[in-house]
């Protein structure tokens, strides 16, 4: 991206004066490399969301951001219904709900590299991961609605989860407003045997050592200690939240003109937030996220029962749980008042300041944990939010490395078998069920996390507390 | 079993095209029915690398208001029935009349071992979404599709 074509507002912050058809600026949260090294897409994309009816403030975009559907990977942009704000299908993205988890375990490193081998092969038998594979639980009709009720507390009473984790997941493991008449038989359909599945793509399941503190304070609250494991899931509302926002997407396109919305871009696709396809679409995508809280403390339960058969009576309790695809009512004051606002974060991780009420008592004086996935093979983060984030971004950080490089490009440069074994020698075990997979997440694809991260601190988004390193990783 | 195909023109063939963090399709043919099917190829071909078997028979059905969001619907009921009856297609066969799509899948249920999927399709997208026809009379389908 060109900076000529930017405001700068500080070392960290970039704008993009309203023009056009633009209602608010645009402002980027990254270091001069990260712009320049951004695709003009970024641009070009942001521009059309701030162009959006009913935006307000500004469209925020993350240090992580590149190239999306509509919205960029890594935009942030609240609106609200009282002055025609819209919901948008591509604004939450297709996979929704996708979200990181951290699990603690008090194990030792040492511990798991004595046993690194059958503990990777153990997950890798027990996570169903990538194409063709199916979960072990098959729902039947009436299941399949109380699971998009109830979300994780849904998989928790049957057995599939643990109750302390509830209060340490977003919405409490439970997304309020949830339709399942609003979602499709075919989407039922494709979820049907997917529950507690990984999916493949940038999706995986990572063993990781806490490789360093940075904030001793915060680290310790979150009960992250130098040297310990933790297990770190990364995946979404499977199937199920990939055909909602397909069909909606379509739906939405198709009655712009009516509903008197101009789409600069067809993958734009929204709706009035009052309107009747923006309820629909409302109501069926937190049936979606609760499917996204219900997958992933399911695909705990399963990496639990492999840790406690290797450790047995370890304490495995959840840090937390985070979504980055998301839209949700919140309140932030805006102009000096406060008002109810309907956020998309389209690969951006909510990060909430200390004192947030709606966070756990034992995290309120410190702020939420944000956990940030780098790339296979490299390190990863977690991150805790910043007070002030709540005026630069409406409480809202980055949510990964973000790729460099295409999976074309990609599997032009590696072999994934190099990949295994050159990440092998430095004590990291992938296990996938295709070699091609790995190539195309090969480490070098993505951004430096490092650099990411550090530019979401300068600008006062979230702070680190830990850096990991990753030990295991199962991709699908 | 053998696809009761028509043999291909010599226009049909297909390719990727990279995309930030996914994949772009390209189908080439002489109608826009042969684009499609094309596209179709470039989309398992983004799964696999191994050949597939076309010995199973799938019948689908979408419409869509015009042929760019046909091909999106297409190449989304292709996702859905690979993602559902856990398969991988080879060969396929489309009939277009307006809005409506007909068309068959012929494929085989997913062997990780010996197919090693790469990675799964979520979805179509209206990204550099375009169905065309060239100067020299040369159907083409485009989009990229999420992964």
């Amino acid at each position: 991206m060109d900076l000529e074509r930017l405001t700068r507002i500080d070392q960290a912050a970039w704008r993009i004066e309203p023009r056009g058809a633009m209602r608010v600026p645009g402002v980027i949260y990254a270091d001069e490399n990260l712009i320049r090294a951004m695709d003009d897409k970024v641009f070009e994309q942001t521009v059309n969301v701030a162009s959006l009816p009913g935006i307000v403030q500004a469209c925020y975009v993350m240090p992580d951001a590149h190239w999306g559907y509509g919205f960029p990977i890594g935009g942030v942009a609240a609106f609200d219904p009282a002055h025609g704000g819209v919901v948008s299908a591509g604004g939450v993205g297709f996979d929704v709900s996708c979200g990181v988890r951290t699990i603690l375990t008090g194990v030792e490193s040492k511990e798991v590299v004595r046993r690194q081998e059958r503990i990777a092969d153990s997950l890798e038998s027990q996570i169903p991961a990538g194409v063709g594979s199916k979960g072990k639980i098959a729902l039947e009709p009436g299941e399949m609605e109380a699971m998009l009720e109830g979300g994780a507390r849904w998989a928790v009473a049957q057995g599939w989860g643990e109750p302390d984790d509830l209060e340490r997941i977003e919405e409490n493991g439970r997304m309020a407003g949830a339709r399942p008449d609003f979602v499709s038989d075919r989407a039922k359909q494709r979820q049907r045997e997917e529950m507690g599945t990984l999916g493949s793509g940038n999706h995986y399941l990572e063993v990781q050592a806490v490789a360093e503190i940075l904030d001793p304070a915060t680290a310790e609250a979150f009960g992250l200690r130098e040297g310990e494991v933790v297990i770190t899931i990364h995946c979404g509302s499977r199937g199920l939240g990939h055909q909602i926002a397909g069909e909606f997407a379509k739906e939405m396109v198709v009655a712009a003109e009516s509903l008197g919305i101009e789409l600069p871009d067809r993958e734009l696709a929204c709706a009035p937030i009052d309107s009747e396809i923006g309820q629909r679409y409302l109501g069926a995508m937190r049936a979606a996220v609760n499917c996204a809280l219900a997958n992933r403390e399911i695909l705990s339960h399963h990496a639990r029962r492999v840790f406690r058969h290797y450790f047995p009576g370890a304490n495995l309790p959840l840090l937390y749980d985070v979504s980055h695809n998301t839209c949700k009512v919140e309140t932030h004051r805006v102009g000096g008042r406060k008002r109810r606002l309907f956020v998309h974060r389209k690969g951006a991780t909510r990060a909430f300041g200390p004192g947030h009420e709606s966070l756990p008592e034992a995290l309120r004086p410190h702020g939420q944990p944000v956990l940030i996935g780098g790339s296979m093979g490299t390190e990863s983060y977690v991150l805790v939010g910043e007070a002030g984030a709540e005026t630069r971004s409406f409480s809202s950080a980055c949510h990964g490395a973000g790729r460099a490089m295409s999976r074309h490009a990609a599997l032009r440069r590696w072999s994934g078998r190099q990949i295994v074994d050159d990440l092998a020698a430095q004590g990291v075990l992938i296990r996938s069920p295709s070699s091609r997979g790995v190539a195309e997440e090969a480490p070098d694809a993505y951004k430096d996390v490092t650099a990411v991260v550090m530019a979401a601190e300068k600008a006062g988004l979230a702070r680190r507390v830990a850096r990991l390193r990753p030990l295991i990783c199962i991709k699908g | 079993m053998t696809p009761p195909l028509q043999p291909s023109s010599p226009m049909a063939r297909w390719e990727h095209f990279p995309h930030g963090a996914d994949i772009g399709l390209r189908g080439f043919g002489a109608t826009p029915e042969e684009a499609f099917e094309q596209a179709a190829r470039a989309l398992t071909a983004a799964v696999t690398s191994a050949r597939v078997a076309a010995r199973v028979a799938v019948d689908v059905r979408c419409e869509a208001p015009d042929l760019e969001l046909l091909l999106v619907e297409w190449l989304n009921s292709l996702i859905y029935e690979m993602a559902v009856r856990r398969m991988l297609f080879a060969a396929f066969s489309v009939r277009i009349d307006g809005a409506r799509l007909e068309g068959t899948l012929f494929g085989e249920p997913v062997d990780v071992a010996r197919h090693a999927p790469a990675s799964e399709p979520k979805g179509a997208t209206y990204t550099a979404l375009k169905v065309a026809r060239d100067d020299a009379g040369v159907w083409s389908a485009a989009c990229v599709v999420d992964v």
